[in-house]
């Protein structure tokens, strides 16, 4: 009796990916609102802002908005999961006779989904604003990858959130951690012209390294002198707080369901 | 045969609040079983605990001879919770719904497909079984959530406050429902805030206060113990109060209770019918002029006061 966790993980995910699918909020949230904000990026501001290291700005923005894209996908998770405890379902999934990993495994599983999803669609998105390659297409599909192996991890952070939070509007206000968070770093304009200790924050900031990593498997040669390290430097750092994410909010988020 | 469930001293804390604090309780199979009792009482909390969601802090607790903390997947396998909040994907039909529970519960897709359209069947809903959820009213969505409960064919099925904040129609419905499983063999443990609820389906009713069982019985023990009804006058002017009590008091010593406030008299009664006529007369005979008069149910309020000589409310104010 009882489902297995194969079976139980997939009915779970499932779930969460009908949601997405079929909520007209969450799709266009998911989808449109990335592009839109790279469209008015690129020609609203784009103009104005100007990149002293020789990269044009639209090859500068584009993979500082697929990374940061990421931290919203994941403020949409956290809302998600508060939703899903706030409404009982959550303590639904866990009355049942399934493995209770299956429940968090699952809705990972969706949320990767839909990460990759919105990325994919970023990315389109930034080859039409005018977005070119400058290194090898091999790099940037692992530009591609690390994008959303940080983005899982950042998952976990989200996902701790949206526990804690418990119910849908404390996670939206949650969610506005991810402004800072994406805006000072070096995603949308570099931190050089930032007073001095916000470029301190910013430079090193996770979200910095990950964007700078997804910069330097994209932008081949010209982008190792502009940003002063080779591509390995970023990759390395953005992967360590990867793991870092992992190893603090993945606890954390398990020890909260179980207790919940 | 085992008892569906047993509780001995049962405490939870949150925090310095026990929310539980020594609960006994036991609940025989064939049985529906209601727990009574004011907001922050500890019902949902209990609840919680025998669906495994909340570990106790002290004594024991058995659902259908498992115990929750040690074989708490055993017990998840012989229970169905539905909740205070309709625990359902809005983005999914009311079908998809119940077989992704159905699959939860480890059936297969066929399996799941049948009990499905059974459940379906049963709560009338079937007209609406393939539209999304979010379409749904409320009392629907009640409906699809105790589906959600029977689809795995629990032994015991769990409801916790199943019709608070519903509309009297899907109110009798829900009731009808449930009734209809209690026929098939289902174990119930229901929580209310109602005594009317609790009378209308429960075999046992146990009282809870401040997280401790006050008293339990069957519905007419529990009514014997502070009269099957209530008359309850409204009095024209505020002169007469005094004088509608006295004239009440003298056909049922010790059993009237007063509100000056609101010029409102009432009396428990045991029942018969005659004790209205009986009332109408010696108010009457007092010259006493009336608004209103009525034979009703006691309240909640009511069978606390009688039980533990204060209301819900000076507990609340007291905590």
């Amino acid at each position: 009796m009882g489902s297995g966790i194969v079976t139980s993980t997939l009915v779970v995910a499932r779930r969460a990916l009908l949601k997405f699918i079929r909520t007209p909020q969450l799709v266009v949230f998911g989808s449109v609102q990335m592009v839109l904000f790279l469209v008015i990026f690129r020609y609203v501001f784009g103009g104005a802002i100007g990149t002293a290291s020789g990269i044009s700005y639209v090859n500068f923005l584009v993979p500082g908005f697929i990374a940061t894209g990421v931290l919203f996908v994941g403020a949409g998770v956290s809302v998600g999961v508060a939703e899903d405890m706030e409404q009982g379902f959550i303590d639904r999934l866990r009355s049942l006779p399934i493995p209770r990993a299956s429940v968090l495994i699952g809705r990972f599983l969706a949320d990767t989904a839909t990460l990759v999803w919105s990325l994919a669609l970023g990315v389109a998105a930034g080859f039409l604003v005018g977005f070119r390659l400058n290194g090898s297409v091999l790099d940037a599909l692992a530009a591609f990858g690390l994008c959303i192996v940080f983005g899982c991890a950042v998952g976990w952070l989200f996902l701790c959130l949206g526990m804690f939070a418990g119910n849908a509007q404390a996670a939206q206000a949650v969610g506005f951690l991810v402004i800072p968070l994406a805006f000072i770093s070096s995603a949308y304009v570099p931190a050089e012209t930032m007073p001095s200790w916000m470029r301190v924050v910013a430079e090193h900031s996770p979200v910095t390294y990950m964007v700078d990593a997804a910069r330097s498997l994209t932008l081949g040669p010209d982008a190792a002198s502009a940003l002063g390290h080779p591509a390995g430097f970023f990759v390395i750092r953005a992967l360590a707080w990867a793991a870092a994410f992992v190893l603090i909010f993945a606890p954390l988020t398990v020890a909260r369901f179980k207790r919940a | 045969m085992t008892a569906t469930i047993e509780a001995a001293g049962v405490t939870k804390r949150f925090g310095k609040a026990a929310a539980l604090d020594g609960l006994d309780l036991e609940a025989e199979h064939g049985q529906v079983t209601a727990i009574l009792g004011p907001n922050g009482a500890g019902k949902t909390t209990f609840v919680r605990a025998v669906a495994t969601l909340h570990e106790i802090d002290e004594g024991s607790l058995r659902v259908n001879g498992h115990d929750v903390t040690r074989e708490a997947a055993k017990v998840r396998r012989t229970i169905g919770l539905a909740g205070q909040y309709a625990a359902i994907e809005p983005a999914m039909t009311g079908r998809e719904n119940l077989e992704m529970v159905a699959r939860l519960f480890g059936q297969g897709r066929r399996a799941a497909r049948q009990n499905t359209a059974v459940v379906l069947e049963t709560l009338d809903l079937t007209e609406a079984a393939d539209r999304r959820a979010r379409t749904y009213s409320g009392g629907m969505r009640r409906k699809l959530d105790l589906g959600a409960s029977l689809v795995g064919s629990p032994k015991l099925l769990l409801l916790d406050e199943p019709t608070t904040g519903v509309d009297p129609r899907s109110r009798l419905e829900l009731w009808d429902a449930v009734r209809a499983l209690v026929a098939q063999g289902t174990d119930v443990l229901l929580t209310t805030q109602y005594l009317e609820e609790a009378d209308h389906l429960a075999d046992r009713i146990v009282i809870i206060d401040r997280g401790r069982a006050v008293a339990a019985g069957t519905p007419a023990e529990l009514k014997g113990r502070i009269g099957g009804s209530v008359i309850e006058v409204h009095v024209r002017a505020q002169d007469d109060v005094p004088v509608a009590a006295n004239a009440l008091e003298m056909l049922e010593p010790g059993r009237v209770n007063v509100d000056e406030s609101t010029r409102r008299v009432s009396m428990g009664v045991d029942g018969e019918a005659d004790r209205l006529t009986l009332a109408m007369r010696s108010l009457a005979d007092a010259s006493v002029a009336i608004d209103d008069i009525s034979l009703r149910q006691p309240t909640l309020d009511e069978v606390f006061l009688a039980l533990t000589g204060r209301t819900p409310d000076d507990e609340a104010e007291a905590a």
